[in-house]
């Protein structure tokens, strides 16, 4: 970050991935060469992208801190700047503001089993952590991850889902909500899979992100299979502007999601005021 | 340091300080008394009523740039250029409250990890003279939100209207560098006159509320939705508290698309507007008036409490009472949730 908040890196996009219908995958290099090389992070962790004229979202950073060729972003097409984003091609010029708020505990997670359950677009910060586990896996024990979306044509992330789904070591499940034909994998809602899958809790962290109401029975299923709030994780998201806890609208009582979050424990969620 | 200074003087005072400086001062326009850019000749309003809307524009202005970005082809070659503000501000003639008002600021403006270059150039050169309130307004309580009518913080000069001037009393260094004016006179025994206009100042207003229990009072009706619509009732979510309240920090930024070159630019916004929090997603975590009303009350009399040392977030000018259109009082919401019992 500058020492103005405000004040954003330029950065080229170097590759732009159409992943679904309205979903694309930016990755992009800091122009300032110094900058790039000292841009460090840890996964959870978020970004302002800018479009100059248009204005500036907050997006988490997808690619893991382990592989630093690029910093990688997954804009789904919901408004204006996400609009304007999805028509920049390669060689085109953006402001990044990075990196933003607080991250998965990725040291207390050491020697831990862990079950990622990510929905339709929820599954861009669990990339991150997923891809940091990939490249630090002695660290971590049994890794579960659970993907699901509507339909086949929903997946983001298709060209690594090959390579997740072939790993002998983690377990890779995908799901669609309807059959589809051609699909191999998993057929049912998320949460009803999770309980299929029947993850022990034993020494387990899981992580979910996704739509609200997917989290909710993501949540309920995880209570039912024996885990304890505080070995649940979450990351939220908010309408956020400045990202660096003043301009005051991503606040849950005294907690600001930019800066206390965007991660939390469903332990911790649980203490706050009833307002996501 | 302890002057007297002349209405008369005052008022050369603030034309000397135009050569200098941008002078915003209590001008009345159409009826209205307002903070505005004061120019030689001007006629200052200091006493008929405090000030419609609070000097916050002086640190903190309604609008903006933050940065301009030119682009000879979009997206091509944008160069950046960071708007930082420059030059002196005096603020003369708002009331304690108004001057008060921006501490509220500096916890969240400035902290280990943040700063906001913008603020603080602006308050670090803006010097506040304030004046003394001598009688209250009906929707005044700065003397329960631990503030008085005389009190000092925030400002930079205190003055106490004693006979045909007023009494000057420098608050910080940069208060007393401007009353090294020898349009400045000894203040003799005047000081004691003051004083007594001031504790007289304090009687009137009467016993002050106690909002201590306001915090955790606020937290426990969270999930009484039916309390807070009902103090929600009247409010047509306007948003001119917001506007008018000293202490709201909020802002919006969004970018202003001039064809070779955009500006950002941050505005003051309005937790009020259902656009607020209004997410991508079409989700709204505050989706109807009641939760964002909460939320306003909730922050200054709680949050921000719980996090800033007990510090309520207002300074109980009482400018969102009186601008309200629809009569909402927001001591009566605290009142209300801290009388309130199972």
């Amino acid at each position: 970050m500058n020492a103005n908040p405000y004040l954003p890196d330029m950065a080229t996009i170097v590759e732009v991935i159409q992943e679904t219908h309205n979903i694309k995958t930016f990755r992009i290099v800091i122009n300032n060469e110094e900058r790039m090389k000292e841009f460090s992070f840890m996964p959870g962790q978020v970004g302002q992208l800018s479009v100059f004229g248009v204005g500036e979202s907050t997006f988490v950073i997808n690619s893991s801190p382990t592989r630093k060729d690029y910093l990688q972003f997954s804009v789904m097409r919901v408004g204006e700047v996400t609009t304007r984003l999805h028509q920049l091609q390669p060689g085109d010029q953006i402001g990044v503001r990075a990196p933003l708020g607080n991250s998965f505990p990725v040291e207390d997670l050491k020697g831990k089993n862990i079950v990622f359950v990510g929905g339709g677009i929820g599954m861009a910060p669990l990339r991150t952590l997923f891809t940091y586990m990939l490249d630090n896996r002695k660290d971590y024990g049994d890794i579960t991850l659970l993907y699901g979306a509507r339909s086949p044509a929903d997946l983001t992330y298709k060209a690594e889902l090959p390579e997740w789904t072939e790993r002998k070591d983690v377990n890779t499940v995908l799901t669609i909500d309807n059959p589809s034909e051609g699909w191999e994998h998993k057929v049912g809602l998320i949460p009803n899979v999770l309980l299929e899958i029947n993850p022990s809790p034993k020494n387990t962290v899981a992580i979910t992100c996704g739509p609200p109401i997917m989290i909710k029975f993501t949540l309920q299923a995880l209570k039912k299979l024996g885990f304890e709030d505080e070995n649940i994780l979450t990351t939220l998201e908010k309408r956020m502007k400045c990202g660096v806890g003043i301009c005051g609208r991503c606040n849950i009582g005294t907690k600001y999601v930019c800066m206390d979050g965007p991660v939390f424990t469903y332990a911790q969620l649980k203490e706050l005021p009833s307002e996501l | 340091m302890e002057r007297f200074i002349t209405k008369e003087n005052l008022i050369r005072l603030a034309e000397e300080l135009t050569a200098t400086c941008r002078v915003l001062a209590p001008v009345a326009s159409c009826g209205t008394v307002t903070f505005r850019r004061f120019l030689p000749g001007m006629v200052l309003d200091m006493h008929s009523r405090m000030a419609a809307v609070s000097p916050k524009a002086a640190t903190f202005p309604q609008t903006e740039t933050l940065l301009t970005v030119k682009r000879e082809i979009p997206e091509k070659k944008p160069e950046i250029t960071e708007t930082l503000p420059e030059g002196k501000n005096v603020v003369i003639g708002c009331r304690p409250c108004g001057a008060r008002g921006k501490l509220i600021f500096n916890p969240v403006y400035e902290t280990d990890k943040t700063k906001d270059p913008y603020y603080i150039q602006r308050r670090d050169n803006t010097v506040f003279i304030s004046l003394a309130c001598d009688r209250p307004e009906t929707t005044c309580f700065c003397h329960s939100v631990g503030s008085g009518p005389a009190d000092p913080q925030g400002s930079d000069v205190l003055l106490t209207l004693v006979g045909e001037g007023y009494v000057a009393r420098s608050v910080t260094p940069a208060g007393e560098e401007v009353m090294k004016s020898a349009l400045f006179a000894d203040a003799g025994d005047k000081g004691k006159e003051a004083d007594a206009k001031n504790v007289r100042a304090r009687e009137l207003m009467g016993e002050a509320h106690d909002y201590a229990s306001a915090p955790a009072k606020l937290l426990a009706r969270f999930d009484d939705m039916d309390f807070w619509q009902a103090q929600s009732a009247k409010c047509i979510s306007c948003g001119a508290c917001t506007y008018m309240c000293p202490t709201c920090y909020c802002f919006n930024i969004t970018d202003d698309d001039l064809g070779l070159e955009s500006r950002r630019i941050r505005s003051w916004d309005n937790c009020m507007s259902h656009t607020f929090t209004l997410e991508g997603s079409g989700h709204n975590p505050r989706p109807t008036k009641a939760h964002r009303l909460k939320n306003r009350v909730g922050h200054k009399f709680s949050y921000y409490p719980d996090l800033h040392k007990g510090v309520i977030a207002c300074c109980g000018c009482g400018r969102c009472i009186k601008q309200c259109p629809a009569g909402v009082d927001i001591r009566q919401i605290v009142n209300a949730a801290q009388e309130y019992s199972e």
